[in-house]
């Protein structure tokens, strides 16, 4: 009981990256205040998932296994993680910040009346005293995410409501193998007993899901784009540095909404975290939003011609000028000391 | 009955673009420097709901809102483009709701209007989160489906929707009653009509008529159309436990300014010995190269 849960996403039966970040951190989690970590699994043909999973630390897995279940509709997937969720009152839930778990998660929160954060960048333990009743609180889950487009930093707490209930995006947490050899017990959801006719409502027809084709996440060396590049055309000497220095080409959200680049590019809270040991932000003005998916880059050059841009106070290096001016001297430069 | 469609909206600051007058000399965002506009995803909810009214004839469009007083406006807006009526929940009870208070709330105004389908953007602007769609769909113990590009086909009672996904598309299909949220990757919404700007540029909700020095009450009387109603929580016959700050379990703990931890960086300028020099250090440290 009271122990810290994490919904794991099945896409062509292997466990979701996402999943297995939120894993490593439920893990830690659970070590600080003394608790279990437990898995759900829900799809259909699983035999051996939990080889996937008790290497990321997981104490416990919960399978639901039926030909209903895959691939994931909401409301099937919905009700077996309330009905489970009554049974073993869990402290904390975690879900990735996918499709998948943006479409549940607050379906199942709105059930269970408790209290849920979209898109947290960081997930710590704190204390709390409520200012009116003087009462206090240990351990609370401190969610803390970007808000107001990524303008301010906000840390959100559930005082009265189990589970604390949180979604993350991808890249955000670090995955890391817990024990390879490490065991769990493993508990079989009867779905028969829960699922009826009604939870069916919603037929799957087509479906085409394809392998992630931009891969920014692992590139080593990002250049990413921000309004300041101005124009789609203007994008292009971005790819042309990219390519030069085997990297990928990234984006702040000001440049996705102005339709300059694809969102599977765009870097940041509502993109993709990256950690890359080289970032070029042409343009880009660092709003938190913007910072918050990239500050943990080991180089950070900042291109911007307003020397004030927040970015630059944590760029190692500062170049106050045009786009258009400086990459293509950057490319200029490179190949001329690499001859 | 015709085919009623609630189409859910929000007003919501323009958080896209904080320029430097949007931010106070002490950090903190000045609301009042940032126009209030109409959520661009719920734009988009609009317009798949047009494209329906277009299908099925004689269908209405309901706009749904929650919010100020001055709410209204994007009420009018929706009218300008197609929607046939508009209702305003507003009142202080309301203030501090955090979505799932917010969910109980509109949940209860959809019930009263008992519609067919409700489509709403996927998640608004100042803070995305994409929970109050769901969780309305929860409350009225109906279907969702979330992350819509379109409808490609409807009838009276069934719905085929394409969506849009991270790495591909999927078709599903779906019974009503019924609810969707819309992705940006959805048609933008068709401009505003003409003949709609005049017919409906009076329209007034009953706190804007109030606070008008010209006398509405003729017009109202010959164009009832131009009535935006106002729901408070009476009108809801809502439990006020379940709203404002008793009814929503989150709690904002705290609210910091961002303040990046400052490098000593190293500033340059486009020069050619600058660039040279940037180019060489980058390779001779192996972060390139």
């Amino acid at each position: 009981m009271n122990n810290i849960f994490v919904y794991c996403e099945i896409e062509d039966g292997h466990v979701a990256e996402v999943s297995l970040e939120l894993l490593t951190k439920g893990r830690k989690l659970a070590n600080e205040i003394d608790r279990k970590l437990e898995a759900v699994v829900i799809g259909h043909n699983l035999s051996g998932i939990e080889k996937q999973v008790f290497p990321f630390g997981a104490d416990v897995i919960h399978i639901a296994d039926n030909s209903r279940l895959y691939p994931y509709v909401t409301l099937p997937h919905a009700e077996i993680i309330v009905n489970l969720f009554d049974q073993e009152q869990p402290e904390i839930a975690l879900f990735g910040a996918t499709s998948v778990g943006r479409d549940l998660a607050p379906r199942v929160a709105s059930k269970l009346k408790c209290g849920l954060t979209a898109d947290c960048t960081s997930l710590v333990f704190g204390d709390h005293t409520e200012n009116k009743t003087g009462k206090e609180y240990k351990n609370l889950l401190y969610q803390i995410r970007p808000a107001f487009g990524g303008n301010i930093i906000a840390t959100i707490i559930n005082p009265d409501t189990r589970p604390q209930m949180a979604t993350v995006r991808e890249g955000v947490m670090k995955k890391e193998v817990f024990n390879s050899t490490h065991q769990g017990e493993i508990k079989h959801i009867n779905v028969d007993t829960i699922l009826n006719d009604s939870h069916m409502a919603i037929e799957i027809i087509e479906r085409h899901i394809e392998k992630q084709k931009i891969n920014i996440k692992n590139s080593q060396i990002i250049i990413s784009g921000g309004y300041g590049v101005g124009s789609k055309e203007n994008f292009e000497l971005l790819y042309e540095l990219a390519d030069l220095l085997g990297g990928e080409v990234g984006a702040s959200r000001a440049a996705v909404d102005a339709g300059f680049v694809d969102h599977a590019r765009q870097v940041g809270q509502t993109g993709v975290t990256v950690r890359p040991k080289l970032y070029i932000a042409c343009g880009i003005s660092g709003a938190v939003q913007h910072t918050a998916g990239m500050n943990e880059s080991a180089k950070i050059i900042s291109i911007n011609n307003d020397p004030k841009a927040p970015i630059n106070q944590i760029a190692d290096y500062v170049i106050t000028g045009n786009v258009e001016d400086v990459i293509p001297k950057m490319i200029k430069f490179y190949k001329k000391n690499t001859k | 009955m015709s085919f009623k469609i609630v189409v859910l909206a929000k007003q919501v600051p323009d958080t896209r673009n904080v320029g430097k007058d949007a931010m106070k000399a002490d950090g903190t965002v000045n609301r009042g420097a940032l126009p209030a506009i109409f959520n661009p995803e719920d734009l988009h909810a609009l317009e798949q709901a047009l494209r329906v009214k277009d299908r099925i004839d004689g269908a209405e469009i309901i706009i749904l809102t929650m919010g100020p007083p001055r709410a209204a406006e994007i009420i009018r807006e929706a009218m300008y483009r197609g929607a046939d009526t508009g209702y305003l929940i507003t009142d202080r009870k309301f203030a501090g709701s955090d979505t799932l208070a917010t969910s109980y709330a509109i949940s209860l105004a959809v019930k009263k209007l008992q519609p067919h389908l409700v489509i709403a953007g996927r998640q608004a602007i100042d803070g995305d989160t994409a929970q109050v769609g769901p969780q309305v769909a929860e409350k009225l113990n109906i279907p969702q489906v979330t992350y819509c590009e379109e409808v490609l086909e409807i009838n009276e009672d069934e719905l085929i929707i394409k969506r849009r996904l991270e790495r591909g598309v999927e078709v599903v299909k779906c019974k009503t009653p019924l609810l969707i949220t819309v992705h940006s990757s959805a048609p933008t919404c068709r401009p505003r009509h003409a003949k709609l700007l005049m017919k409906f540029k009076h329209a007034r909700t009953v706190s804007e008529l109030v606070e008008e020095t010209k006398d509405y009450t003729e017009m109202m009387t010959n164009k009832p159309y131009l009535r935006v109603e106002e729901w408070s929580v009476v009108d809801l016959d809502a439990n006020v436990e379940f709203l404002g700050l008793s009814g929503s379990p989150t709690k904002v703990k705290k609210i910091e300014n961002v303040v990046l931890a400052r490098k000593d960086s190293v500033h340059l300028t486009p020069d050619d010995k600058d660039m040279d020099y940037l180019m060489k250090e980058l390779i001779d440290s192996h972060v390139i190269g």
